[in-house]
């Protein structure tokens, strides 16, 4: 079982901590295209830097680094690690 | 007649890929993710020098090269690079209209073995749409320095398709790969991929709309093709079937029949997209083995520094301060010298053709027009050009521009604008034009047009000679000559920090009223620092950009020197046009800190900046005070003897900066948006924003004089 306490908003996991992606909160394109970026159910997802103003974030997301803005991490939810 | 290739994907495509499809060409399409080397792929194969760098998205347009290898000839088609086919980016549908449609005979998707799982993803979507796959394993020097080993045949035997390991940037393994691709294309190799297997449920879903399609349609379609894209509620393909339904004479029956096999299964994109992703995982966990050894991650250190929250801003100036006071330094020399040798030249061509005994006139436009000018062109652009473009060319291939993207995006994001526009402007920095192509890489049409609008903000290579001499005689000049190249420096990253300052403030403007949303999703790919390659480098910045650039600036002023030399001699009732022009001018040039002459150069110098300087300098000299350029200093005191200040310097820079764009700039707005009215409208925002900013700042300058 997952354990509730641990669902956040992938913008809230801290540096350096990853997280399993457990749902996205969006749907049309922008779902379509977190789904194609790799980021689907159970995906292991690390915050890897914040950029010097703190938005975006760099995520690990299979491999690659990809930056994120806040306002995009926010539609993904996940169960931190 | 059947739902062919032709009826299917020719609308879709029309545009983008009417290939000069000769009989004997054998067609290749190169796909694969950014950043995996297939550019450099393609000029390895093709000869073509095709610009690489290493960030995401820049080969936005297909790129085509034919080479030979055996008895035949191929047509290699370079796609955009993309993370998967299925969604709905203009770069993704460019790659997967083609490899539908283009009917390429083979294709070739480049991987990084350095993240094997990421780019299955794709080989395993492509493996979808086309039985004869080759993957080219690239970066395998990499991988193994990341202590990243792939097993390839049991790779090979996983996916059922050739792979080759390559280093393409040292052309290793390319020779196999046209061994292979050699052998398909004549039938000694044959494919049998082993295609994603979905869930019972969805393979259900997939076989009922496979039969419903086979009433219609002849099997030599890829019919779990075209069944995979309905399910994903691919509207192109849905519209082409429904055309041909309604050709043939048939109902609509069947389509609705098939939405509602769709509807049944809700979920049923989601989890084919999670399907192939998972298919991916598991392969790549089977075949890749890690053995990491490195005591210092180098790619993690250099992060920690140029995204610093301290270090990551002022790293960044000082790379942009270091690269133009290089420039400026490097190319004092080299610059006084080609002038030295031109302008003696001069006496010489002048001694040569007035033996000829030709008209006056004719000397004046040829000598004192063209030549002059063309040799003021070369001296003051070429050396700074030729130091800037590979240090620029430098940062680019070694993966910086992205973490620069990544630092300056927040305040993009607050100018309700894209993320990549930081990439744009970045290309702008060489040409606007270029700039103003990559906005290609931004799907939203908002941000894209705003990206487009404010490219001209950045200064191009064309008016960095203006802003660099202006910097060197009016600012670095202040302080003791030990210092002026450093404080030169220093002025023109001030300048090209107000034109970032003006963008920004445009595009939240623009954001705010012409083109009102929200900013759209984006993603932004940090991709591994790669050693650059020196010698390339040198050769592409010189050749692609360098050359070409200085030859459409000597084009442009050839005509130019002529004209100018027109205007300078024409006289009416005693005074020339240029003087006329410039006097008509002058009392509006005069409330912007300029003068009228100034103000002529930037009109005349419409067709390309880079011919703004020689034109002022010619209608200076004109009125003979000067007769040769020997260095900054003639230039310097030309300039003086015409009665300017530090405030005209300063505003002659900040005109320069924010004026309208240069014509070919115009038309490539022209061409990218599809109408008159975008080009029409940069011309004026730009413009009044330089006749505001100049304004401002000669008012502010005169009260401050006034007070001193």
């Amino acid at each position: 079982m997952e354990n509730l306490n641990n669902i956040i908003s992938l913008a809230e996991l801290p540096v350096q901590k990853s997280g399993k992606v457990i749902n996205i909160l969006c749907g049309g394109n922008k779902r379509r295209r977190f789904l194609d970026l790799g980021i689907t159910q159970n995906t292991i997802i690390k915050n890897e830097r914040v950029s010097p103003s703190g938005n975006p974030i760099a995520y690990n997301i299979r491999g690659t680094i990809i930056a994120l803005r806040t306002s995009e991490a926010e539609k993904i939810l996940i169960n931190i690690l | 007649m059947g739902l062919t290739h032709e009826s299917s994907g020719l609308a879709l495509v029309k545009d983008e890929y009417i290939l000069e499809k000769e009989m004997d060409n054998t067609v290749i399409a190169l796909a694969g993710n950014p950043n995996t080397g297939k550019s450099t792929l393609f000029n390895y194969l093709t000869g073509l020098k095709q610009h690489t760098g290493n960030w995401p998205g820049k080969t936005v347009a297909n790129a085509k090269g034919t080479f030979n290898y055996e008895d035949e000839s191929f047509l290699l088609v370079d796609l955009p690079g993309t993370y998967s086919i299925f969604a709905n980016s203009q770069e993704e549908e460019i790659a997967r209209n083609f490899i539908c449609f283009g009917e390429p005979e083979i294709t070739v998707v480049v991987v990084d073995s350095t993240s094997l799982e990421r780019n299955l993803n794709l080989v395993l979507q492509i493996m979808e749409i086309t039985d004869n796959v080759v993957v080219s394993l690239n970066l395998i020097d990499e991988a193994k320095r990341k202590g990243i080993k792939i097993d390839v045949k049991k790779l090979e035997n996983e996916l059922g398709i050739p792979i080759v390991p390559t280093i393409a940037r040292d052309g290793i393994g390319v020779e196999k790969i046209l061994n292979t691709i050699y052998n398909i294309s004549n039938s000694n190799y044959k494919i049998n991929p082993n295609k994603v297997k979905y869930s019972p449920e969805i393979e259900n879903t997939i076989t009922k709309i496979e039969n419903i399609l086979s009433i219609y349609l002849d099997r030599s379609h890829n019919l779990r093709w075209i069944a995979l894209r309905l399910i994903d509620s691919d509207k192109s393909i849905k519209n082409e079937l429904e055309n041909f339904l309604i050709e043939n004479r048939f109902t609509s029956e069947p389509l609705e029949e098939i939405e509602n096999i769709i509807k049944e299964n809700e979920n049923i994109g989601d989890e084919i997209v999670t399907t192939i992703y998972e298919t991916a995982e598991q392969i790549a966990d089977e075949v890749v083995s890690i053995e990491d050894n490195r005591k210092i991650d180098w790619d993690k250190k250099l992060d920690d520094i140029l995204t610093n929250k301290i270090t990551g801003y002022p790293i960044m100036l000082m790379l942009l301060g270091v690269i133009f006071w290089i420039t400026i330094v490097g190319s004092n020399y080299p610059s006084n010298l080609l002038a030295k040798v031109l302008f003696s030249f001069e006496s010489k061509l002048s001694y040569l053709f007035l033996k000829l005994n030709p008209p006056d006139w004719l000397y004046g436009i040829l000598i004192l027009g063209v030549y002059r000018t063309l040799a003021w062109v070369i001296s003051v652009m070429l050396p700074p050009m030729a130091i800037f473009f590979p240090l620029f060319t430098l940062l680019e291939d070694l993966g910086y521009l992205p973490r620069v993207a990544f630092n300056l995006d927040n305040s993009f994001r607050k100018a309700g604008t894209h993320g990549k526009q930081a990439l744009t402007m970045s290309m702008g920095f060489g040409c606007n034009a270029a700039g103003i192509m990559a906005c290609r890489i931004i799907d939203s049409p908002r941000e894209r047009l705003i990206a487009i609008i404010t490219n001209n903000f950045v200064p191009c290579n064309g008016r960095f000679p203006i802003i660099i001499a202006m910097s060197t005689i009016f600012i670095g000049g202040l302080v003791n000559e030990k210092h002026s190249s450093i404080i030169a420096a220093i002025s023109v990253v001030f300048v090209v920090l107000i034109g970032i300052f003006v963008t920004l403030i445009v595009s939240r403007f623009l954001s705010k009223t012409f083109l009102k949303g929200v900013p759209s999703s984006f993603t932004l790919e940090l991709p591994p620092y790669r050693k650059p390659q020196i010698g390339k480098i040198l050769i592409r910045s010189l050749i692609d950009r360098t050359l070409f650039v200085l030859s459409r600036a000597i084009m442009v002023a050839i005509p130019a020197g002529a004209i100018t030399w027109i205007f300078a001699n024409i006289t009416i009732n005693g005074a020339s046009i240029l003087n006329i022009s410039a006097n008509f001018l002058d009392p509006f040039a005069k409330l912007l800190g300029l003068d009228g002459y100034i103000l002529m150069a930037f009109i005349l110098g419409l067709p390309a900046n880079e011919i703004v300087l020689p034109i002022l300098t010619m209608s200076y000299m004109s009125k003979g005070a000067m007769l040769e350029f020997e260095s900054i200093e003639t230039l310097k005191n030309l300039l003086l003897n015409n009665g300017w200040t530090f405030i005209t310097g300063l505003n002659f820079m900040l005109f320069s900066l924010l004026h309208f764009p240069c014509g070919t700039t115009l038309l490539t707005i022209k061409k990218e948006t599809g109408g008159r009215k975008w080009p029409i409208f940069t011309f004026f925002l730009t413009t009044i924003v330089a006749i505001l900013v100049t304004l401002v700042v000669n008012i502010i300058g005169k009260l401050i004089y006034n007070l001193i």
